[in-house]
């Protein structure tokens, strides 16, 4: 058992299999933790899941705050806290990316895949401020450390097979570590057909086919500096959106960046991490392969970054300090062209994101107090300048016909606070913390120019004149252990002032075919959101264990309507046996009725579900090497179900078989 | 290191060649202003003693708003004369009658010692482009002459002009002049409004108000926001109102002719059943 976890809390698609030198990395982690304390955090350790080759957006889902927007099979875009990407800083160890899509059909999750990273950290709220402003929280998907063990060349090889769908995923992993020199090289590649949701309702327009390639590669130049590169190159064609009148014929992220680490136990800076980092993202929409459509279009999006940033730890006394400024430079640009079916008419052209601008500079502090040795205090603080500018001059003239008037640039301040207090006994834990945050609208928010919505059915204009959305909130937490029963909950509460939603128009017209009619951004003057989970583990005996969880979720603006996707009440209850060599679980997962669902947003009630899964897990030792192997059923009962998250109600997958193999060659 | 001296010495370079070549052209020859720039020859009209050179941004006549400058040579020295006066009568033959349409006073361009301008709207031509001419009387130092020659006028490929029956039993003819160049903005539109009083009289309609609503056939017929109404402008002797075009394409602009009482003259509104008004005229970029 111990030497399993060992084995399977470790880093992702390593080879490492000696034992001792994981734990030398774990421990690398654990410091690290201390100082930045990371609500949440998962190991993205894949030898612990239940598929070694389970997508990024899998992983993520496990998390109670997190639940996933699908749109298709692919490309799922996490919400944490009911609040979506807008509302959240989603980087990349540290780097700011961001989707060139202007429907949301490309989340920076879908940029990389499990084998470019090493844990994800989310930190709910606030607390996941270290990146960037937001109001629901962070999510940082980090990459490996760099490390320099001597311990020579590695391999591993994964494939993965799922019945529904088709779907079939490979990945190979080339690791060389010397003493001053390390360098990896992955790669992955996944491709599925349509999937069947339950009762075998193929789902048209599924389809989807990837691969990620990604190289890391750090030089020792002295004991304490290190200097890393690292270049993710992630490719998608041919992706299918049910959910979407339209798909994607390309998805392409090149990622790349240069790190140098100081790091020092004996002086007060323990450590000095400084980034130089650019992305490049193409996203093509298409809808060629689809029928019946109103009109052809196309719409492509194109987003780059810039950016940097520079943090140090800092330890006195009592004090850990965390500092970190950062900056970045994005270009958004996108832009639709439609094809009238009568041919003697030109083709029609708009940007619907308008070459928008983006500069942020900001700095972030965070103090950890230790009162007593169990006992923590930490406060933080981000300040930040952002800045949007509409480079393109058509852009300007065409938000101008709604904005008579506007300027082609638009400054703003941002400020985020936030404290908590933790206490730390044998017998239970707790968190306490407030916050305050703002964040600036996003591109599509401020100056989106009619980005068709098929949730509610609306063309939805940007609103340059938007005030900051702000959010106070405060969070609570506990655990109780008695013996071999932990019982724990947490809670949170966010009031949101100036909340950033689209609000219907009558006096504009809709563009898109069929649309509804069209909504501008606006402020809803408050809003809140409320979540409440409650979890608890029983150990039966050293093999078996059963935990559960159930949550509540609400959320309701000030015009007395719902808020969208809201999470309804959910469950989930899980019997596992472990031995160390064999793992066997089940799971029972569902979700209530969603009764306060918003048909004013365009919802509609989506029924109670729940399904069953069956996971296996079997090890074998072949001298030196090592095979992992994970099968089950997922859906057992092949229930015919959709979530509230799933975009226009589409089914999810029935039951489907699948099979990963890992082989780790020493 | 070497980097260090070898950036100063390419800077000095590259600074002291920017800086020679300037100096020896403009000196001696007086700045010539290409008085026709940006124009392009649309034909020659030419009598005994003179030619009349037309030129527009186009080069070629079409069927509604066309703006036309002009100049007039001497033959002998193919000189150009800076004053004169000149008049202009376009007339269309038809198999039974023959008809002219609304043009303006020719006057000196802004800025120009030798050009001319006016606008001509041409409201119909015949499929091959035949069937218009121009009559040219001028002075030149107290000696009136007159051309006349054969024009060619190419069918618009929108409808940018049209003419029609009010309900007030008068015969109007209504032109898009602006925007010349749409673009995907509020653009300033100009419409000139023309009463045919006779077959070839066409006064300047003062006074009335056309509403405006711009959609687009091709995609649900959908319209855009922030468009106002065109009113006269006394100033410029055309109506005038803001036109949002939201993308490229091919734009319908309904139309709807009101008089000073705010009687409908011709138009409709848009609806669901009606999808375009029966006065419109056509823009496409």
């Amino acid at each position: 058992m111990k030497k399993y976890i060992i084995c399977c809390v470790g880093l992702l698609f390593s080879a490492l299999t000696f034992a001792q030198e994981l734990e030398a990395t774990v421990e690398k982690d654990t410091t690290q933790l201390d100082e930045v304390i990371l609500i949440g955090q998962r190991k993205l350790s894949n030898y612990r899941q239940e598929k070694t080759l389970s997508s990024i957006d899998n992983y993520l889902e496990k998390s109670n705050r997190i639940t996933m927007i699908k749109r298709g099979n692919y490309a799922w875009e996490p919400t944490m806290n009911n609040m979506a990407s807008q509302r959240l800083v989603v980087t990349i160890d540290g780097m700011q990316v961001f989707g060139a899509c202007t429907d949301k059909m490309d989340p920076i999750t879908s940029y990389v895949d499990v084998s470019n990273l090493e844990k994800v950290s989310l930190d709910s709220g606030q607390e996941g401020t270290e990146n960037g402003h937001c109001v629901g929280g962070g999510i940082d998907l980090q990459m490996p450390q760099s490390k320099f063990y001597g311990s020579g060349l590695k391999s591993s090889v994964d494939l993965g097979y799922e019945t529904n769908g088709n779907y079939k995923s490979a990945g190979l992993d080339l690791e060389y570590v010397g003493n001053k020199f390390y360098i990896n090289a992955d790669g992955i590649f996944r491709k599925s057909d349509n999937y069947d949701a339950g009762d075998n309702n193929e789902i048209l327009y599924s389809q989807f086919q990837k691969y990620n390639l990604s190289l890391q590669s750090g030089y020792k130049l002295s004991d304490n500096h290190v200097l890393d590169a690292n270049i993710i190159y992630d490719k998608a064609t041919d992706v299918g959106y049910p959910a979407l009148p339209m798909d994607v014929s390309l998805a392409e992220a090149f990622i790349t960046s240069l790190t140098h680490t100081y790091k020092n136990d004996s002086t007060r800076i323990k450590s000095w991490e400084s980034k130089l980092y650019f992305n490049t993202i193409t996203h093509i929409m298409d809808d060629s392969k689809r029928p019946d459509v109103p009109i052809r279009m196309d719409m492509p999006g194109w987003s780059d970054t810039y950016g940097f940033y520079t943090k140090a730890t800092l330890k006195e006394s009592k004090h850990s300090l965390l500092v970190n400024l950062n900056g970045f430079y994005n270009r958004s640009l996108a832009e639709m062209t439609m094809y009238p079916n009568d041919s003697n008419q030109p083709a029609m052209f708009m940007y619907t994101w308008p070459d928008i601008r983006t500069l942020y500079t900001g700095i972030y502090v965070k103090d950890g107090f230790a009162l007593t040795e169990n006992k923590t205090v930490s406060v933080s603080a981000r300040f930040g300048y952002h800045n949007n500018t509409i480079a393109e001059e058509v852009g300007l003239e065409s938000l101008q016909i709604f904005y008579p008037g506007l300027e082609d640039t638009k400054s703003r301040f941002l400020m985020s606070l936030s404290a908590d207090y933790t206490i730390k006994k044998d017998e239970y834990d707790a968190a306490f913390g407030i916050g305050y945050g703002e964040r600036a609208p996003s591109v599509s928010e401020g100056y989106g120019f009619f980005l068709f919505n098929s949730f509610d059915n609306f063309d939805y204009i940007g609103n340059p004149n938007l005030k900051n959305e702000k959010a106070l909130e405060a969070n609570l937490a506990a655990n109780y252990y008695v013996n071999k029963f932990k019982i724990g909950f947490e809670t949170s509460y966010f009031y949101l002032t100036d909340y950033i939603i689209g609000e219907v128009d009558t006096s504009l017209s809709a563009m898109t075919i069929g649309a509804n009619g069209v909504k501008i951004y606006n402020a809803l003057s408050h809003a809140s959101i409320f979540d409440f989970y409650v979890n608890s583990t029983y150990e039966i005996s050293d093999a078996f264990s059963i935990n559960g969880t159930v949550g509540y979720n609400y959320g309701k603006g000030s015009n007395d309507e719902y808020l969208p996707f809201i999470k309804p009440f959910s469950y989930l209850a899980e019997i596992n046996y472990s031995r160390n060599l064999f793992n066997a679980a089940l799971q029972l997962h569902g979700n209530g009725n969603q009764t306060n669902y918003s048909s004013f947003y365009g919802e509609n009630e989506t029924a109670s579900f729940a399904i069953l899964n069956l996971n296996f897990g079997n090890m074998f030792y072949l001298k030196q090497n090592k095979l992992v192997l994970k099968y089950g059923i997922e859906n057992l009962l092949d229930t015919k179900y959709s979530t509230y998250s799933d975009w226009n109600n589409i089914p999810r997958q029935g039951r489907n078989f699948y099979m990963n193999v890992s082989f780790v060659i020493n | 290191m070497k980097l260090k001296y070898i950036l100063p010495i390419l800077f000095i370079a590259l600074l002291s060649t920017a800086c020679s070549s300037d100096d020896d052209n403009n000196i001696d020859t007086p700045p010539t202003v290409n008085e026709v720039e940006g124009l392009i020859k649309i034909q020659d009209i030419e009598n005994n003693n003179h030619t009349i050179e037309l030129y527009s941004k186009s080069g070629y006549f079409n069927t509604g708003y066309n703006e036309i400058s002009l100049r007039i040579k001497e033959n002998t020295n193919n000189t150009f004369f800076e004053d004169f006066t000149i008049n202009w009568m376009p007339m269309m033959q038809m198999p039974t009658m023959q008809h002219s349409c609304p043009n303006s006073a020719i006057t000196k361009a802004p800025g120009r010692d030798t050009v001319y301008q006016g606008f001509v709207i041409y409201q119909m031509t015949n499929t091959d482009g035949s069937g218009w001419s121009l009559t040219f009387n001028y002075t030149i130092d107290g000696v009136d002459y007159s051309i006349t020659d054969t024009i060619s006028v190419m069918q618009n490929e929108n409808q940018n002009v049209t003419s029609f029956m009010g309900s007030d039993s008068e015969r109007y003819i209504l032109a898009l002049i602006e925007p010349k160049d749409p673009r995907i903005a509020i653009n300033n539109m100009k419409v000139g409004l023309f009463k045919m009083e006779t077959m070839m009289s066409f006064p300047v309609v003062e006074d009335y108000t056309i509403t405006l609503d711009p959609r687009m056939p091709g995609m649900g017929n959908h319209s855009s926001p922030n468009n106002t109404d065109l009113t006269y402008s006394s100033v410029n002797s055309n109506y005038q109102g803001n036109l949002s075009l939201t993308m490229t394409g091919y734009w319908v602009l309904n139309l709807k002719l009101m008089d000073d009482m705010d009687t409908v003259l011709k138009g409709e509104d848009v609806t669901e059943e009606e999808q375009q008004s029966s006065l419109y005229l056509e823009l496409e970029f």
